[in-house]
């Protein structure tokens, strides 16, 4: 058995972020893999006519899941029932946990093989099962590389996005032996050989496992039909061969019809891995006799989904499909990595999708992500479904501050306050700008401030800052009216900067 | 510098007196074009010579100018940093400046999309009918500036002569929140004696992003850091852009490295003629 690693402990983002800056090796690796997706995604996006009435359509058909959300549940449970499934619903983590392991343990069974699922990493799954004493193996390539690791996700995607081949040669080499069967030595980093090793690795699981644990990237409605869609086969293999099959489900996974599906199966590869179609995508509707598992579960997982569906700004974020889309052009994410954020989704998706979930106030590092982004809006450019992501950003960073209201005011609140009352008055801005100019006199003979001390030294450490001008624009207005009298409206030099 | 008047708001307010000492540009109506100026805080407070380029270029376009000087800020710091409530006097401040006017201009596409977008949220949240109201009414009249004078005065050629080697940084909320498009490099290339040179990666943030660069400045600085180097890189003397906010930042990187590139907001080159060079 592996011990499946926590994000518990993992410091607030502006901490964690100024540790991964300094990991040169991560900073080249993330630079690599999320430029050479970004241009892939580009192209294949690129060559669509109709690229932007799809991603409106997705919207679309999500909003409608959500609006009717519990009609569509209902007939979703009955369409399952009806295909020979076993519906469970899951209030929280701790239930979708036991109900898995309560099913495991009916088959008596000590390990389980694992498709890469988003939500099984939510409620933290692997853990829960370890603890009862079941090893889960993960089957996709990059989630076995980090098992193996001893490591955490950093890519909704591609959980290993932050290893070199050369780190992931290591891995195997190291830990492949001490739960199964191991990579042969002379083994190189070459991708052929890797998958070679894990593909030998993982056949032995494949064949003997009993249960296999899964999610879902779709369930379709009408037919009680759910899809996966994957580019290794690992997923193929564990959902066909095991004699039982339990998927673990967010809510709001849902599509009405089969005609809705193929909407997001156009949309969805080519804006994840940046392929026009994925390798492998499987359909199964409940239980067919004699072909493939004959025991069929569906956990159908809330976990604060209904009340992120409350949030008028912030349920856009429930159409998400988990594509990582965002995370690949991310400026941010591309900088730090997904650790940083402390979170199984990381970059802006996380971002907003984080707080939600586990609710905005209950720890700082939480309510940190909100504030982990520039607001460029590139995430919202990308993204398949048009989540407005800087909206939502906004949104919750007013959540997280009226969270916060109430006790003893700290510094960046009484300064916020204290610039409301100036800026609530032209006369107001102008004595301070009076204030600023005469300081700029006394103090800033070069025209520029280097370092100073904290706090100003978050912004001069690195970066020199202007000094303030002797006269505002407002005061040079009014001194000139408005540059008509004479000799006051040439060009004044940008103090500071100009050095050519 | 020809075009036409195609924005029936512009004109709907008459003026009688053309701006003084230039052809005062007629508009369909026959009357001259009078608009407000919003300088912004950081350009009032910081760098006047911006606002005082804007004034320059506008008038020069024949345009009347004026500045109402109740005028402070957008709100967007607080807005932007959770500060919601402490916006509503910011935006009550800048809907009393601005009322009544059919253009109000701003050298900063930052600060125009804060009024276009966020002044709305600032209403909703002070439960006052009537600022909700006035901010109906004011905020689409807000444009930035190469906006107002590609789409409302309908000219690219400004008349400017500035002769370096110059590289544009767009900026996120120009280009992604009010999609100014190509309407900078329209109004650069139409520029005597410019050289434009390509800034790599040009679209990617500079990581300034308001108090971004102060609550996460590690990772702001990682960013300004590769989009300094890219405007070395680009072989530009200048470095221009339609936001002293993200100038102030990239600047300020480029002067702690000794860069030797000198950074200018797009109202200052477009002020520039052969008379004052």
């Amino acid at each position: 058995m592996i011990e499946t690693r926590t994000f518990l402990g993992i410091p607030p983002f502006p901490i964690a972020a100024k540790k991964a800056l300094a990991d040169s090796q991560l900073r080249g690796n993330m630079h690599h893999a999320t430029h050479t997706i970004r241009t892939k995604r580009a192209r294949v996006t690129g060559e669509l006519p109709d690229w932007e009435q799809l991603r409106e359509a997705g919207a679309d058909i999500k909003d409608d899941v959500m609006a009717n959300l519990g009609g569509y549940l209902e007939q979703l449970e009955e369409s399952l029932t009806k295909a020979g499934a076993t519906v469970h619903w899951a209030r929280d983590a701790a239930e979708a946990n036991q109900i898995v392991i309560d099913i495991a343990r009916r088959h008596k069974v000590d390990e389980v093989v694992k498709v890469k699922s988003m939500a099984t990493g939510e409620i933290e799954l692997n853990i829960a099962m370890e603890k009862a004493g079941i090893s889960v193996w993960e089957t996709d390539l990059a989630e076995l590389i980090v098992q193996l690791g001893h490591d955490l996700p950093s890519h909704i995607l591609v959980p290993a996005i932050h290893r070199n081949r050369s780190e992931v040669r290591e891995i195997f080499l190291r830990e492949m032996g001490k739960v199964g069967m191991a990579a042969q030595a002379d083994l190189s980093d070459e991708p052929a050989e890797l998958a070679g090793a894990a593909r030998r690795h993982l056949r032995e699981k494949f064949l003997r496992a009993k249960v296999a644990v899964s999610g879902a990237n779709f369930m379709v409605a009408e037919t009680g039909t759910l899809a996966v869609v994957e580019s290794e086969g690992n997923g193929r293999m564990c959902l066909t061969l095991p004699e039982v099959l339990i998927s673990v489900v967010g809510i709001e996974k849902i599509v009405p019809t089969w005609k809705d599906l193929e909407v997001f199966l156009q949309l969805l590869p080519r804006s994840a891995t940046g392929e026009r179609m994925n390798p492998y995508t499987s359909t199964w509707t409940g239980v067919t006799p004699g072909d493939g598992p004959q025991e069929v579960h569906v956990v159908l997982l809330d976990n604060n989904r209904t009340k992120v569906l409350a949030d008028e700004v912030g349920r856009q974020a429930l159409r998400c499909i988990r594509c990582s889309a965002c995370l690949n052009v991310c400026p941010v994410y591309e900088r730090v990595g997904g650790h940083a954020y402390g979170t199984i989704y990381p970059g802006p998706i996380g971002a907003i999708l984080t707080p939600m979930l586990k609710g905005v106030g209950t720890s700082e590092s939480t309510d940190a992500l909100p504030f982990a982004s520039s607001l460029c809006g590139v995430c919202y450019e990308v993204c398949p479904v048009r989540i407005n992501i800087p909206q939502v950003l906004v949104h919750l960073r007013e959540k997280v501050v009226d969270s916060h209201r109430g006790g003893v005011p700290g510094t960046l609140l009484t300064g916020m306050k204290g610039a409301s009352w100036l800026l609530g008055d032209g006369r107001r801005l102008g004595l301070l700008q009076k204030a600023a100019g005469l300081s700029s006199r006394v103090l800033w003979k070069q025209g520029l401030i280097g370092r100073m001390p904290r706090p100003m030294s978050r912004w001069t450490d690195a970066r020199d800052c202007p000094a303030p001008p002797r006269e505002s624009f407002r005061a040079w207005w009014a001194r000139t009216d408005g540059g008509r009298s004479a000799g006051t409206s040439g060009t004044t030099a940008r103090k500071g900067t100009d050095q050519t | 510098m020809d075009g036409k008047c195609d924005d029936p708001r512009i004109s709907t307010r008459i003026h009688s007196a053309p701006a003084s000492g230039t052809h005062a540009r007629q508009p369909c109506d026959g009357a001259p074009v009078k608009v407000a100026l919003f300088v912004t805080c950081l350009n009032d407070t910081m760098f006047p010579a911006t606002g005082q380029a804007t004034v320059r270029l506008l008038r020069r376009l024949g345009v009347e100018v004026e500045f109402p000087s109740a005028q402070t800020c957008c709100g967007q710091m607080h807005v932007n940093s959770g500060y919601v409530p402490e916006a509503i006097p910011v935006v009550r401040a800048f809907v009393e400046a601005f009322a009544g006017y059919d253009a109000i201009v701003a050298p900063s596409g930052s600060c125009v999309a804060s009024a276009r977008e966020q002044h709305k949220i600032v209403a909703a949240r002070s439960g006052d009918r009537g600022l909700v109201k006035a901010v109906d009414e004011v905020s689409p009249h807000v444009y930035e500036l190469s906006e107002f004078i590609v789409d409302k005065l309908g000219m690219v050629d400004v008349g400017a002569y500035f002769p370096h080697r110059v590289t544009l940084h767009p900026t996120c909320h120009s280009t992604r929140l009010l999609g100014v498009g190509d309407r900078p490099e329209r109004l650069l290339a139409a520029v005597r004696g410019i050289t434009m040179v390509d800034l790599p990666a040009a679209e990617e943030c500079c990581g300034f992003g308001g108090t971004f660069s102060l609550k996460n400045p590690d990772v702001s600085v990682a960013m300004g850091s590769d989009k300094a180097r890219h405007v070395r890189e680009s072989g530009a003397e200048v470095l221009v852009a339609g936001d002293n906010s993200c100038l102030m930042h990239i600047g300020g990187l480029l002067t702690r490295q000794r860069a030797g590139i000198r950074v200018m907001h797009l109202a200052e080159i477009l002020a520039s003629t052969e008379e004052a060079a």
